[in-house]
């Protein structure tokens, strides 16, 4: 049954049954490598994409349930970020995945489509969290190579870039 | 070298092209000057045409020099998130005098890359990088040697920068690397002389440099095993108990009802005795079909202990006992001591529990095979898939990709090997992608640990004596595949380092002169599956040991900074000592106030892996009504010998506190007589966002010493500091971890 899908701002059609999670979708059939598969338990945070600007968990999300909204991976936040800003042009990178590297986050990274889609989803509803409020956050998404003091580091810097401050 | 001479360099290229001077030749290598991108192209086809290793004492094994002037580092050690694809190309390019964008390394790849031997032991520096750097010596001096014939000058007149080689005395002499040979194969053995750089004269090894990897790991563009694909093949899953038995019990199919997946379009069953999976062409359609398969299981012959009765279980059970180190009369040193302390703890399963569960994809064929995976070892893979299919070795070509950081022995043999035989059971390439529940459930797990420790000193604080008894299983040698398939009996790997009481963390930091360590080994078929898991049983020798060093300094009433001061000879030791003690601003004091519900404390530790040297400190607070306990601040201070890029290892050591922070507080495998039942994230907690302290990484750079490892040697450590702190917080000693709510209250009570 084809169904139609609205990611990273273009409609994609899509033939899986509608049960089917959103992530085999966009693994299998869109071939987008920001969402990825960790637990199918939405426990650990590694599918994560934006459905209208809202974080969800896309291994139990069923494709049904999100033909009519605007998905957004990882892939896609330079463009939301440009959108949300009122930038004409989207940038290679946002601020925050530029904090990334400049924190020097990452080890395997597996974990970072999550980390950058969640911590994206609350800096474009806080543009000045405290550490309190980062942590609080991002609580939900596992990172096994122990990478959160520098992925609190990455948000705090890129608060500091959107809001015009010295990096 | 101004842009202006390498534009010279350049121009004069071009001229002496057009007058023909193309053909000089080289005596050294008979060849012409760079061919060009088809000369790369048809040296990457010939690459990987047969089986590897490729003979490691020639240049082209492990270098290759591209016609744009840039290197491809060809090396036996997989990134695994540690960093690996920037150090150790850094190592080549300090030899070569590249800049670190000028080279750049490829996947392990068992037709083309080196043996090194396997990336683990945290070794990817300290045995990798001696072989990198004597590649790249070689094939510096075999490119200076085809410059000084080129510019017409003797070799001690030439200098490099940038790949650039140019004559001191007459800087309009100048030629690339990339013209010298770019695209084309150096037909070079090595000639065991070619120099290496005196460290003083290190420009990129030493300095901190941006890893290479970062901006594709934060943009999505990176391709980690799970995004890989083969054309034509089936999504497959396996299909296991939930949660491993014992191991000599493997699991057995009593009866299989291939009717209950009819429904699902395209699915199949795939069967070699004990070893089932189900393959469709949509991964949902796998997945559906793992989970409806009708199977029985035969019941556990070997029943596991429920968590409650593991350490009874270990101590009734039967063992083979050894002393693996002794030195003098440990005993009557311990009779004679004016003060003895000693301490038993008992300490869990951990699992690796890799954050993506592992993935291989597989394409076996009649006389080949082709296996893409996230081993730690592709050629030990090669070796064990190629048994398991009936193929010869050479007739096996195993890639890696990376996956999520594995942390030692994760299932990537085991999802390799269900791979491999999936796609020959369905006469079509596969993509295994293990769920969460058969990573969890069928890791091969960090052993169990019981320590019993006894330590004395005389009045003025000098340790006398020290005796240590290490209750644990060693690793299971066969994977879960080849054993459910075949029926291969259960058998361990033999004991030895990493599996047998460590002499360097119990009790080898301190100058003893009566020592004994005594190993009591269990039988590995009675227990879970087992590997090298990050700072093997590491944890758990220095949680235990160094709770008793502080106690002995307890009862001396002295420091216990001062107390191990007084005890080690080595200046390593004391350096990291001493590293870590400043970076907390550990001053003597008395013991922390005792009085409030929620109390203070901190604590020192010392400890290593296989080398290296690694001290810590913590400062920690327990809630003594609830038993909640909070790390509030970690030091880890490493002496890693000469450590290539710090911004890497502070990296590494962050992330090991992080991940000891879990292992002491949550991490733990729940066992029921039925099997393993710890199998995702609610049932195995680890360390999270709001579990995790302030972080002080410490590097302690030795740049003239050789490279010691830096992936794990501040975990043990850091149990250390965080048991010793609770003692300080409370006035009592944990023997037991992880801290749970209820084990706190437990020790606070007794």
């Amino acid at each position: 049954m084809a169904q139609t899908l609205i990611v990273n701002g273009e409609a994609r059609e899509s033939d899986s049954d509608p049960d089917t999670p959103l992530l085999y979708v966009l693994a299998d059939e869109l071939g987008l490598k920001g969402p990825r598969f960790g637990c199918g338990l939405a426990q650990c945070g590694s599918c994560s994409v934006l459905v209208d600007g809202v974080e969800v968990r896309s291994c139990v999300t069923p494709v049904a349930a999100v033909t009519n909204a605007r998905i957004t991976t990882l892939e896609g936040l330079p463009g939301l970020y440009a959108e949300q800003a009122g930038l004409t042009d989207a940038p290679e990178l946002t601020p925050l995945q530029q904090a990334m590297i400049d924190e020097q986050a990452v080890q395997c990274g597996y974990c970072y489509n999550g980390m950058i889609v969640k911590a994206s989803e609350l800096l474009a509803a806080n543009p000045d969290p405290s550490d309190a409020q980062i942590v609080d956050h991002m609580n939900g998404h596992l990172c096994r190579c122990g990478t959160y003091p520098r992925i609190v580091a990455a948000v705090r810097r890129a608060a500091r870039a959107m809001n015009g401050g010295a990096q | 070298m101004s842009a202006r001479d390498v534009r010279a360099a350049f121009d004069r290229r071009f001229v002496l092209k057009a007058g023909g001077a193309l053909v000089i030749g080289f005596p050294l290598a008979g060849r012409a000057l760079a061919q060009g991108a088809d000369a790369a192209v048809a040296e990457n086809l010939v690459r990987g045409a047969q089986a590897g290793p490729p003979d490691a004492e020639q240049i082209d094994t492990w270098l290759a020099i591209n016609a744009d002037n840039s290197a491809t580092l060809y090396m036996g050690y997989a990134e695994l998130g540690q960093g690996t694809t920037t150090a150790l190309p850094m190592v080549a390019a300090e030899e070569l005098d590249l800049e670190i964008g000028q080279i750049d390394s490829v996947q392990l790849d068992t037709n083309i890359t080196p043996y090194q031997g396997g990336t683990y032991s945290s070794a990817s520096i300290a045995r990798g990088a001696p072989g990198v750097r004597r590649a790249a010596a070689e094939a510096r001096q075999a490119l200076l040697a085809m410059a000084s014939e080129f510019l017409a000058e003797p070799v001690e007149n030439l200098s490099v920068e940038g790949g650039v080689v140019s004559a001191v005395n007459a800087p309009a002499k100048v030629v690339t690397y990339g013209e010298l040979v770019g695209g084309r194969r150096f037909d070079l053995a090595f000639t065991g002389a070619a120099p290496v750089k005196d460290p003083a004269d290190y420009r990129l090894v030493g300095a901190r440099a941006a890893r290479k990897d970062m901006r594709a790991k934060v943009t999505g563009d990176y391709a980690y095993m799970q995004h890989e694909r083969m054309d034509g093949m089936l999504h497959a899953r396996i299909v296991r108990p939930r949660g491993q038995r014992a191991y000599g019990d493997g699991a057995r199919v009593v009866s299989l009802d291939e009717s209950s997946i009819a429904g699902i379009p395209g699915a199949r069953v795939l069967r070699q005795g004990d070893f089932i999976a189900v393959a469709a062409p949509r991964e949902w359609d796998a997945v559906r079909a793992a989970q409806m398969l009708a199977v029985e299981w035969a019941a556990p012959e070997r029943p596991l202990p429920d968590s409650a009765d593991l350490f009874a279980r270990i101590r009734e059970s039967a063992t083979d006992d050894a002393v693996i180190e002794e030195r003098g009369d440990a005993d009557a040193a311990l009779s004679d001591a004016a003060f003895t302390a000693s301490f038993s703890s008992e300490c869990p399963y951990q699992i690796h529990a890799p954050f993506a569960p592992n993935c291989a994809t597989a394409d076996v064929r009649a006389d080949s095979a082709r296996i893409v995976c996230s081993s730690q070892d592709i050629y030990a893979t090669r070796r064990g898939v190629a048994a398991l299919i009936g193929l010869a070795e050479e007739q096996v070509r195993v890639q890696y990709r990376e996956g999520s950081g594995t942390y030692g022995k994760s299932c990537y043999d085991d999802c390799a090997q269900a791979a491999a035989l999936a796609s020959q059971l369905a006469g079509a390439p596969v993509r295994m992608q293990f769920m969460r529940w058969d990573e969890h459930g069928w890791d091969y797990c960090g052993p169990p640990h019981i320590g019993e420790v006894r330590i004395g000193a005389d009045a003025d604080g000098r340790i006398t004596g020290y005796a240590y008894d290490g209750w644990q299983h060693t690793w299971s040698f066969v994977e879960t595949t080849q054993q459910l398939a075949t029926g291969a009996p259960a058998a361990g790997w033999p004991t030895g380092a990493s599996r047998s009481v460590n002499p360097l963390v119990c009790g080898g930091m301190y100058s003893i002169p009566a020592l004994r360590l005594t190993d009591h080994m269990l039988k590995v078929e009675d227990w879970l599956r087992a590997g090298w898991l990050r700072s093997p049983l590491d944890l758990a020798f220095a949680f235990t040991s160094e709770q008793a060093v502080d106690d002995l300094a307890y009862q001396l009433g002295m420091d216990p900074v001062e107390f191990r001061r007084r005890n080690i000879a080595d200046d390593r030791w004391l350096g990291v000592l001493e590293a870590a003690a400043e970076a907390f601003g550990w001053e003597p004091r008395p013991a922390a106030d005792r009085v409030q519900p929620v109390v203070t404390g901190r604590g020192i530790g010392l400890g290593t892996h296989l080398a290296s040297w690694g001290g810590a400190a913590a400062e920690i607070a327990v809630n003594r009504s609830t038993g909640r306990v909070r790390i509030i601040r970690l030091v880890g201070a490493l002496d890693a010998g000469c450590v290539v890029n710090p911004a890497i290892v502070e990296a590494q050591i962050t992330g090991q506190l992080v991940q000891t922070v879990g292992r002491m507080l949550h991490e733990e495998v729940q066992l029921t007589p039925g099997g393993a039942a710890s199998l995702d994230w609610a049932s195995y907690p680890v360390a999270r966002f709001a579990d995790t302290p302030q972080i002080t990484p410490v590097v302690v750079q030795r740049i003239d010493e050789p490279c010691s490892g830096a992936g794990e040697e501040t975990m043990a450590a850091a149990a250390a500091a965080i048991g010793n702190a609770f003692f300080d917080a409370t006035g009592k000693r944990i023997s037991s971890f992880p801290m749970t709510q209820n084990r706190v209250l437990t020790a606070l009570n007794a």
